[in-house]
């Protein structure tokens, strides 16, 4: 099996993807290293989402996808056949855009994954129920209402729940497609903190359209043009001193 | 259609232009002042700088405003760091021309001038190193800039051969002690001013090409906030 850099808790190489005749991704080859933060910017339908969905084979599920190339985490190609699925999208977890708590208490919302996956424990569930929702920065604003429904929250607070909801699952790499995009300053500078804090323990890999906010949260980042990486590089280096032209036209606002 | 942002960028820049060009005209009064002894050019100079000082504020407001508003990054970023020195090098030079004016005004007395004779061929490499360092920013001109770097070398050793010959001065004719400190000062003054070109210079540099060049800087060197934070 082919082995990935030592640092890189998860890499591609030359992966393609295309959405029936629609060349989607056209091979990226990209290295995300373990507890940093990378950033994918790039301007609408540039393909970094997709790219996203591709590190938990999210995209398997929609129809006439084909894929080339490979995904590794922790040295392991995600679309090996003998790959369990399940079993892959709990190490790898995802939060989406629009925060989508389950009509459930706050308490089954965080409950429910390591419930799916056999805890039964009610002692070790509380425990993980609590652990989750204090990693997610939610836990003093709820610990007295674990009982309320998750969707009296507000979207920051839901946003946050779903969260500690993917934690809950002990994930080890978190895929964030524009966790804040949908909140206020206020939430997203919360959100924003959580991803700081959260890089200690997880790999984080986020598509955001806000550049502030890649520059503010991301070590690493990869600007995505057309299906392509246009470059890839420390996140200050690329919002001070890209190499590529395409890419200070697009983090200064002059095309995209 | 001109963005509002580059609409902003590009007011900031003109009135950096104008303080370029007041910060030259300065040079040109304080020298000439020094030159022909005439005390109104000195006083063209002292005016001048009264316009400079207001301009450096409304850079600096313009700066802060522009950070707080865009948030610019990359070629837009450099360009507003490299802004908001040369503005404060504008100010200085300024300052260094009504050094050079007050000098012209006390040399304007003695009967001697033994000693400035030198002092043209430097006035004329700190304009051209000012001009140069101004219009290389303007005109992203890095081969101007470079000019002006390699200049700083020559207006230096101009500097000491005027010390030398001040020394000299004295010790020739204890009398001319004055005159010598004159000198001296107008020579250090210059030699700053050529030293605050050349800090232009390499803001031209690190605006266009991203590269650090002051204190002869390995551009290559991963700067140190960022190699800790990729450590950690």
């Amino acid at each position: 099996m082919e082995t990935a850099p030592h640092y890189a808790k998860l890499y591609t190489k030359d992966l393609h993807l295309h959405y029936g005749p629609k060349h989607a991704l056209k091979g990226i080859s990209l290295d995300m290293k373990a507890y940093k933060v990378t950033a994918l910017i790039g301007p609408s339908g540039c393909g970094k989402s997709t790219f996203l969905r591709s590190l938990n084979r999210m995209n398997d599920t929609i129809d006439n996808v084909n894929i080339k190339g490979s995904v590794f985490v922790d040295n392991v190609d995600i679309y090996h056949k003998k790959v369990d699925e399940v079993q892959l999208r709990k190490k790898v977890g995802m939060i989406f855009q629009k925060s989508n708590p389950f009509p459930k208490s706050i308490y089954d919302n965080v409950a429910y994954g390591p419930r799916i996956h056999g805890l039964r424990d009610k002692a070790k569930l509380d425990e993980l129920v609590e652990t989750s929702l204090r990693r997610a920065a939610i836990w003093d604003e709820v610990k007295d209402e674990l009982k309320k429904s998750a969707l009296a929250l507000s979207g920051g607070q839901q946003q946050r729940l779903c969260i500690a909801r993917a934690l809950a699952v002990e994930p080890e790499v978190l895929l964030m497609d524009e966790p804040a995009s949908a909140l206020d300053p206020i939430a997203t500078a919360k959100i924003e903190e959580l991803i700081y804090e959260l890089k200690t323990t997880y790999t984080i890999v986020i598509v955001t359209h806000n550049m502030q906010q890649a520059a503010r949260v991301s070590d690493y980042t990869a600007f995505f043009y057309m299906g392509s990486v246009v470059e890839f590089d420390a996140t200050e280096r690329i919002f001070t001193s890209p190499k590529e032209k395409q890419t200070e036209d697009y983090v200064t606002g002059r095309f995209g | 259609m001109e963005r509002h942002f580059e609409k902003e960028l590009n007011n900031l820049k003109l009135t950096l232009e104008k303080m370029a060009r007041l910060t030259q005209e300065s040079l040109a009064c304080a020298t000439r002042a020094l030159l022909e002894d005439d005390k109104t050019l000195a006083e063209k100079c002292f005016a001048n700088e009264r316009l400079i000082n207001n301009l450096e504020i409304d850079i600096d407001h313009g700066v802060a405003d522009f950070f707080a508003l865009f948030q610019p990054v990359a070629i837009d970023l450099r360009f507003m760091l490299a802004i908001q020195k040369i503005n404060n090098d504008m100010e200085r030079i300024g300052d260094h021309c009504i050094n050079i004016a007050q000098s012209a005004i006390s040399v304007a007395a003695f009967q001697q001038k033994t000693g400035l004779m030198e002092l043209p061929k430097m006035i004329s490499v700190a304009q051209s190193m000012l001009h140069d360092a101004c219009e290389s920013f303007f005109t992203k001109n890095l081969q101007l800039a470079r000019t002006v770097l390699e200049t700083d070398d020559i207006i230096d050793e101009m500097n000491r051969a005027n010390t030398r010959e001040a020394i000299q001065l004295v010790k020739n004719d204890k009398t001319s002690i004055e005159m010598a400190l004159e000198v001296l000062r107008i020579s250090r003054n210059l030699e700053r001013i050529g030293d605050l070109s050349t800090n232009v210079a390499e803001e031209v540099i690190f605006h266009v090409q991203a590269r650090v060049v002051k204190h002869h800087a390995d551009e290559n060197k991963p700067r140190v906030n960022e190699e800790k934070r990729h450590e950690a």
